[in-house]
């Protein structure tokens, strides 16, 4: 389980990092999302993975999961839904100034 | 437990809450609330500067929970004196921005408080996640007012630093992550007793972690070579706001010497002294970039941003000699290029805007309404943040070569400093005698602000000379500053003191 989730973090992260080498807004947008959700699920697996375990606490249980990772994972989620919508925001208004979707913001359409 | 310490967080976010709240009551109203704020928060800075600077650390437990397991603020030396720092400069910003300035988009004085309440957030924690959400807070705020204002260049500046930030804010909970996985830990003085009994074969991961805390704490800082953002973005901002992110640099600059010295210091077991190769080059690469920087520049708002990144890299390669006298001259440096460098930015907004179409360009020749005034201010401004004597400038230059002394890299740190100190003053003495003298037969304009915004800037300007005159007394507050970051027992002892009223963990670290 280990091995597949690294490497879906990394195939995530490296489409992240291509798209964000588009230069064009919409590409940069959707590559930041991206790499949003690679790092959430990288964090969320820095509590140590584990099958069949309780949700959050359980009698009985041995093995009772890591709390922590899942707090800093929603908290990285608000913060990073926030980030995306302001930049979607911006990204429109650049839009508007521009006309065009160049993240450098050159003159030529 | 000492509720004070929470204020400098609360009082800009209630300020901020009630600026919300009353909406489009008018100008006066908003002015008020946000000037009695910041005032508020100047004296309480100055009071907790007098509370901690008999040596005492006060930590501050949320919701009463110990330790490891809530979030702590803990206030020090280095923390009050960077929240007075802060408070200083915002008391002068927002005099300046009430003439009119705040009037230019909607919401300035809430901004502006969300902004105080990242920078102040940053500085208390304790914490590591608790300072990411802190960033997080100062970087909304911050992207918004770069944008107060409107127009093409801020659009384009803004959009740059969101996009780079967001990247930025990946890479630090990557870091964070990593760290968590070691450790099983994210409270700062936990963190430093959990990383020095790392195993070997663990420390991979923990450098890596640490390392990339690097990454983000430079792209905040500025440093060469994630610091392209910043000339043409405060170049661009409104003068409040740009003299407001004078402060910001120092942030990245702060979770650095807090982070890194306290949690992969000397004694940090397998990952001990982990940016100590990395300093000193990073910084002396950033002074050579931000002075080229600085002498290319045709517009005196770009040239003061390169001023910043330059003393970042100052900052820098300071902290890179890793002594204690070192980042005692660090922390005496800060106070003075804040400072200066914060009231530079609201001079140039003056200059600029007495000098109508030609604004701060220096390549056009226009006259100024107030030249004796206005040049008296960059006289002082430029002597300050040179180096040059009599000001306080010359003396934080001093103490940093004094401290590069004995190390083996003093050759560099010399001929980098001085260098760039002497091609700075020919920068600003040809920047000054644009402006001021090479004025052809323009015509006088009529002067666009009254003396509440020269209050403010002469306000900035002569800390530095106030930094002179109170010298002694500064660096005997820097050196018990330093003294105390470098006793990393006495913090670790203050913030976990309160492990024993726990019953029974629950849980223990590193699972």
């Amino acid at each position: 389980m280990e091995a597949l989730l690294s490497v879906l973090i990394g195939v995530m992260i490296a489409s992240a990092v291509y798209l964000l080498l588009r230069a064009r807004i919409f590409p940069v947008v959707l590559g930041l999302s991206l790499l949003g959700y690679a790092v959430n699920i990288f964090l969320f697996a820095s509590g140590r993975l584990q099958l069949g375990s309780a949700p959050l606490v359980e009698h009985g249980l041995a093995q009772l999961p890591d709390p922590l990772p899942q707090a800093l994972v929603l908290t990285a989620i608000v913060i990073g839904f926030g980030m995306t919508a302001f930049l979607v925001v911006l990204a429109l208004r650049a839009l508007r100034e521009f006309g065009n979707d160049a993240v450098d913001g050159g003159d030529k359409p | 437990m000492n509720h004070l310490v929470l204020l400098p967080v609360l009082i800009p976010l209630l300020s901020g809450s009630l600026l919300l709240l009353t909406g489009r009551a008018g100008k006066t109203v908003e002015r008020s609330i946000g000037l009695v704020a910041t005032v508020a928060l100047l004296l309480v800075a100055v009071v907790l500067l007098v509370r901690v600077g008999g040596g005492e650390l006060m930590v501050y437990y949320n919701g009463n929970w110990p330790a490891p397991y809530g979030i702590v603020l803990v206030v020090d030396r280095l923390s009050a004196l960077m929240l007075t720092l802060a408070a200083v400069l915002a008391v002068a910003s927002l005099l300046y921005a009430i003439n009119g300035d705040d009037e230019l988009g909607p919401r300035f004085h809430l901004l502006f408080q969300m902004q105080l309440l990242g920078i102040n957030g940053a500085f208390l924690t304790g914490d590591l996640f608790n300072l990411f959400v802190f960033f997080e807070i100062l970087l909304i705020a911050s992207y918004a007012l770069q944008l107060h204002g409107g127009g093409r260049t801020r659009v384009r500046a803004a959009l740059h630093i969101v996009v780079l930030n967001l990247a930025g804010s990946a890479i630090f909970l990557i870091a964070i992550g990593a760290i968590y996985a070691v450790t099983g830990t994210l409270n700062l003085a936990d963190l430093a007793v959990k990383v020095a009994t790392t195993g070997v074969e663990q420390a991979g991961l923990l450098r890596a972690g640490g390392l990339l805390l690097l990454v983000v704490f430079a792209l905040k800082a500025a440093l060469v070579p994630l610091g392209f953002w910043l000339p043409p973005a405060y170049a661009a901002a409104s003068a409040p706001a740009a003299a407001l992110f004078a402060i910001m640099t120092k942030v990245g600059v702060y979770a650095i010497l807090r982070v890194h010295g306290l949690v992969f210091g000397p004694d940090a077991g397998a990952a001990a002294s982990l940016l100590t190769p990395w300093l000193l080059p990073i910084g002396l690469l950033t002074v050579v970039v931000a002075t080229l920087g600085v002498l290319a520049s045709r517009e005196l708002r770009r040239l003061l941003a390169h001023l910043i990144v330059l003393s970042a890299g100052t900052l820098i390669l300071t902290l890179g000699l890793d002594s204690e006298a070192a980042t005692s001259a660090a922390l005496y440096y800060t106070l003075n290029s804040t400072l200066v460098g914060g009231g530079l930015f609201l001079l140039a907004d003056l200059i600029a805007r007495e000098r109508g179409e030609a604004q701060a360009r220096l390549d056009r020749e226009q006259t100024v309404a107030r030249p004796a005034l206005l040049g008296t201010l960059f006289f002082v401004g430029a002597v300050g943040v040179a180096g040059l004597p009599p000001l306080a400038g010359f003396a934080a230059k001093l103490y940093i070569l004094q401290s590069a002394f004995l190390h083996t890299g003093a050759s560099w740190v010399f001929s980098v400093v001085l260098l760039s100190g002497l091609l700075v003053i020919i920068a600003l003495s040809r920047a000054g005698s644009a402006l001021f003298w090479r004025t052809g037969k323009s015509a006088v304009l009529e002067a666009g602000a009254g003396l509440l915004p020269a209050m403010a800037t002469t306000l900035l300007l002569f800390g530095t000379a106030a930094l002179m005159l109170g010298g002694g007394m500064a660096t005997a507050f820097t050196q018990a500053t330093a003294a105390q970051l470098a006793d990393r027992t006495a913090y670790i002892d203050a913030v976990m003191s309160n492990l024993s009223i726990v019953p029974s963990p629950h849980r223990e670290g590193g699972s």
